[in-house]
């Protein structure tokens, strides 16, 4: 008997991860929630189903349009009494996007952010990172600016093929 | 009730400081750093949300307001300007680019080491905040930086900006270090201020800029709600619409 139940839980957790496969980030469309490593934790209870998500950045205005969509996908699936939990910490950071999302944002010509510990130097006048063009795959690029259309981005441009591009910075 | 003051001032200068820089929006001095300024801006904001949701919680616990729901809204848009609690600093005009830029250097190096304190701290979502936020700061500290020593070690005009600037605000910068009674004794303004001081220090001398030494009178009340005259036009500006039309959506 108990084994069942936990069985069932599995398969119903699996359910959820499903369905927030679907919901996709609003300001670049080609990321899920899942690619982008927001949701923390799935929790199955009797008569409740809470979804923990942590934002990308504090000021990030999509946070508030994917929690809407999260209990939207879920709502249409019959799901009631949804609590969407906000978590602060761990922080979140771009090593947890996932290699499937990576690949997915450099065919959509967004350079992806480069691995947490090689770079992120904080210091003034730091030398910029090293990143390849989306387009031609170069890495003579230079940093147009480290601040971008939206607050995970930063603003570069290839010296090889002179396309200006978006790079999702590491964080 | 001093945690809820405490938080509130955290809240606040974010708060207002973003509501300023964001005057720069669609009037920066090129694109690219019009965008900076108000990505920074958005941060704050987002900083302010997350410290201005966690007092309405501890609000809303205390029971102090029965009847009255606190909320992250009301707390920014239904207080009056003897309530707000940021440090002056944050609300002066936004000035010319020399001064935007080094209030946010100030600013930004102070958070950093009050954020840093605070991730150590006993309150979990205090901590929760202060990681969040911290990661953000670095960014700042690092643009803000740059762009003094930019200014101050540039063309002779740039230079006499960044000095005009620095005379104006340095006034301004006790009382970031001046404790109000409300502070949680786990923050240490002094080694704050140390800290502080030193990457200054280091910054301003590669701007080829002089730190302001003698016996400088240092302005406070931002943190009591006495606020300088610039304040009320801000609140004016900011809350007109929630005073105007209580409760109004999108």
């Amino acid at each position: 008997m108990m084994q069942k139940q936990t069985l069932d839980i599995k398969q119903e957790e699996k359910k959820v991860w499903d369905l927030l496969a679907h919901i996709t980030d609003p300001e670049v469309p080609v990321l899920t929630i899942l690619d982008l490593g927001i949701v923390r934790a799935v929790n199955i209870a009797p008569h409740t189903l809470e979804i923990v998500i942590t934002p990308t950045y504090s000021g990030c205005p999509a946070m508030d349009m994917i929690a809407t969509n999260i209990r939207m996908e879920l709502l249409a699936a019959g799901y009631q009494n949804i609590q969407i939990t906000h978590v602060l910490s761990p922080a979140w950071t771009t090593d947890w996007m996932s290699e499937s999302g990576k690949e997915k944002l450099k065919s959509y010509g967004i350079a992806p952010p480069n691995a947490r510990q090689q770079v992120c130097n904080n210091d003034l006048f730091a030398p910029h990172e090293a990143v390849q063009c989306p387009l031609c795959n170069s890495y003579h690029t230079h940093r147009v600016s480290e601040f971008g259309s939206t607050a995970c981005k930063a603003l570069y441009q290839c010296d090889a093929c002179k396309e200006p591009f978006d790079y999702f910075k590491c964080h | 009730m001093q945690q809820i003051n405490f938080i509130l001032s955290l809240a606040d200068a974010n708060l207002i400081l973003s509501q300023r820089n964001a005057e720069w929006c669609g009037h920066g001095p090129v694109l690219e750093q019009d965008i900076a300024i108000t990505n920074i801006t958005l941060d704050l904001l987002g900083q302010a949300r997350n410290f201005y949701q966690y007092a309405a919680s501890l609000v809303n616990q205390s029971g102090n307001m029965p009847g009255n729901i606190a909320t992250e809204d009301s707390l920014a848009y239904r207080r009056t300007e003897r309530e707000f609690k940021n440090i002056l600093l944050c609300e002066l005009p936004k000035g010319d680019w020399a001064q935007t830029v080094l209030r946010q250097f100030f600013y930004s190096v102070f958070c950093k080491g009050l954020y840093t304190q605070l991730l150590q701290g006993q309150d979990a979502q205090l901590s929760a905040i202060a990681e969040k936020s911290l990661k953000e700061v670095l960014y700042h500290v690092r643009w803000s930086g740059e762009w003094v020593m930019r200014l101050g070690d540039g063309t002779a005009e740039s230079n006499q900006r960044m000095k005009q600037a620095l005379q104006f605000l340095w006034p301004y910068t006790g009382e970031m270090f001046m404790p109000a009674g409300f502070e949680n004794n786990e923050i240490d303004l002094a080694s704050i201020k140390k800290q502080w001081l030193s990457q200054v220090r280091s910054i301003l001398e590669e701007a080829t800029l002089q730190l302001p030494a003698g016996n400088i009178f240092m302005q406070s009340g931002g943190k009591k709600g006495i606020h300088t005259e610039h304040m009320g036009f801000l609140l004016a500006e900011m809350q007109y619409l929630q005073r105007m039309y209580p409760d109004a959506n999108w």
